[in-house]
């Protein structure tokens, strides 16, 4: 376990002094990242300009819903890149190498690229959060600072799930799935307002099936000590972000059942 | 008949046949993706209309048209330079470009015009079927809205050509690529109308946005469509693309000529 970890930072340390060699075209893809959700943002702003509420929430109640899912989800985007690529290295033949290396796939893939450039969106994501909490009344208790932390970790882990899922597709389409891309980021663009504005079916398909609102939903009406107009408890809001983990584990699972079934292309 | 004579022809059929599926798949994800997001955006907005009694400068069921013909003409914004241009300019063969006998902004702004043309069509009449028949999108106001949205929309290709022309001969300076484009594509979307529509900004902001070429793209277009702009007023839209369409033509034109003369080609 350590020595992979060890491994893991020596793969990100080579793929960021990769990045560091095109300095100039980091720092611009880093600030098109930052423009790219700011654009959301601005918005947000406009819209509660003209509107004033969103049904019974506030704008600073929305930014912390958008800047919680956009910090969770930077780190996965910076994490996963190699997931969108399984296509390619399953019919190029690359693939057929990783499974010779003595380290788990998933571990190698997640080791092919950390994206830096994704910390445009860490920023963006991170300062509005911030802002938000200046105009929040938020109880800072151990109890929710610890639930803030775990909602961040758990969000990120969910959204890797996804991710790893796409890549486990690959395995019998031989190429990426652009399709799954209205899961992940059509999930990130639903998840910056709280999931009870939307539609039932809507609703229950993100807790249900993909439970993408046990991440982005549940434990922010927690912290920010809110009841939920659909009618959670609170002990299900602490607990709704080990469903996030659980999904992980389980796509985890899945790869795994893909790797048995894998066929080289042979090319 | 030999058949070895029709052998080229059944081998170039299947092989263009087999590729015009690759790009199925991909109009298809991009089809699947953008009713996805309209859904979303719709839903939003929904929320946001239910919150308030006050009259808006837009009703939603405007609002949810103007969404999905965003989203069926997401495929024209200028969000990335020439793929083709690009792929010369890295590998340096863009030096043949400079030799070819013909008026280089021209034969660039003919690329461009395919690049954005063909793969839009390809999506945007299923999705906009699609989104009339089931997903609350209205039809054009009257036939002369229809008319106008139509003259309205062909500017507004020439429009996106001219700014992708001029997103690809960036490239020509930054060896790093597309740091220009990275850059432009968001603001483009937001100013736009991609982000929410127009009309929502803030007053004060209205006067900044009806200067600006980008509502030229979408929003002036899809106003006409639904009679938000009235037929009456079509012609101040048109002459206010035409004139950015002339702008950015000559800017264009005039970008190419210095980056011709400074040119380094790097290809070995």
């Amino acid at each position: 376990m350590m020595n992979a970890f060890a491994l893991y930072i020596n793969y990100a340390t080579l793929s960021l002094r990769g990045q560091m060699q095109y300095r100039v075209s980091f720092i611009l893809g880093t600030l098109g990242q930052l423009l790219g959700t700011g654009v959301e943002f601005v918005g947000i702003l406009a819209l509660f300009d003209r509107f004033e509420s969103l049904s019974q929430w506030s704008l600073a109640e929305v930014a912390f819903f958008y800047g919680l899912v956009n910090v969770a989800f930077a780190f996965t985007d910076s994490l996963s890149r190699g997931f969108d690529h399984v296509g390619d290295l399953v019919r190029t033949g690359e693939f057929d190498r990783m499974l010779l290396r003595p380290r788990s796939t998933v571990l190698q893939l997640i080791g092919k690229e950390f994206t830096l450039k994704r910390l445009g969106r860490f920023l963006q994501g991170g300062g509005v959060l911030i802002w938000s909490t200046l105009y929040l009344d938020i109880a800072w208790s151990p109890w929710v600072m610890a639930l803030t932390a775990v909602t961040v970790f758990c969000g990120a882990c969910f959204f890797l799930g996804l991710f790893i899922n796409i890549g486990t597709l690959s395995f019998w389409t031989t190429e990426t799935l652009e399709l799954m891309n209205v899961l992940t980021y059509g999930g990130i663009e639903a998840s910056k307002y709280p999931l009870a504005i939307y539609r039932p079916w809507f609703r229950r398909f993100f807790t249900m099936v993909i439970p993408m609102g046990c991440v982005t939903y549940f434990p922010v009406l927690a912290i920010l000590g809110r009841t939920d107009p659909l009618g959670t408890s609170l002990a299900f809001q602490y607990a709704a972000p080990l469903f996030g983990l659980l999904y992980f584990i389980l796509s985890l699972l899945i790869w795994r059942l893909g790797l048995r079934y894998y066929r080289s292309t042979g090319s | 008949m030999n058949p070895s004579f029709v052998l080229p022809y059944t081998a170039v059929l299947s092989a263009r046949f087999r590729m015009l599926l690759q790009y199925r798949a991909a109009a298809l994800a991009g089809f699947v993706t953008q009713i996805g997001w309209g859904a979303i955006r719709i839903m939003a907005m929904e929320a946001f209309y239910r919150s308030t009694t006050a009259p808006q400068p837009m009703n939603l069921e405007e609002v949810v048209t103007y969404v999905w013909l965003g989203q069926a003409l997401l495929g024209l914004l200028p969000w990335n330079p020439d793929t083709e241009i690009r792929n010369m300019v890295r590998s340096g063969t863009v030096a043949y470009e400079l030799v070819r006998p013909v008026n280089l902004y021209t034969y660039w702004f003919s690329r461009s015009l395919a690049f954005r043309i063909a793969p839009t069509l390809m999506r945007s009449i299923p999705l906009a079927m699609l989104a009339l028949l089931f997903f609350g999108m209205q039809p054009p106001a009257s036939p002369e809205s229809l008319l106008v949205w139509l003259a309205a929309t062909a500017g507004a290709v020439l429009l996106t050509t001219a700014l992708t022309v001029i997103l690809s001969i960036t490239l020509m300076w930054t060896i790093s690529g597309e740091g220009v484009a990275f850059l432009a594509a968001p603001i483009i979307y937001l100013l736009a109308g991609m982000v929410i529509p127009l009309p929502l900004f803030p007053e004060w902001a209205q006067f900044i946005l009806e200067m600006l070429p980008f509502r030229g793209l979408c929003d002036a277009p899809f106003r006409l469509y639904m009679g938000h702009i009235s037929v009456a007023e079509a012609w101040a839209v048109l002459l206010h693309q035409w004139i950015w369409i002339f702008i950015l033509v000559g800017l264009g034109a005039w970008m190419l000529s210095r980056a011709k003369r400074r040119l380094v080609v790097q290809g070995g």
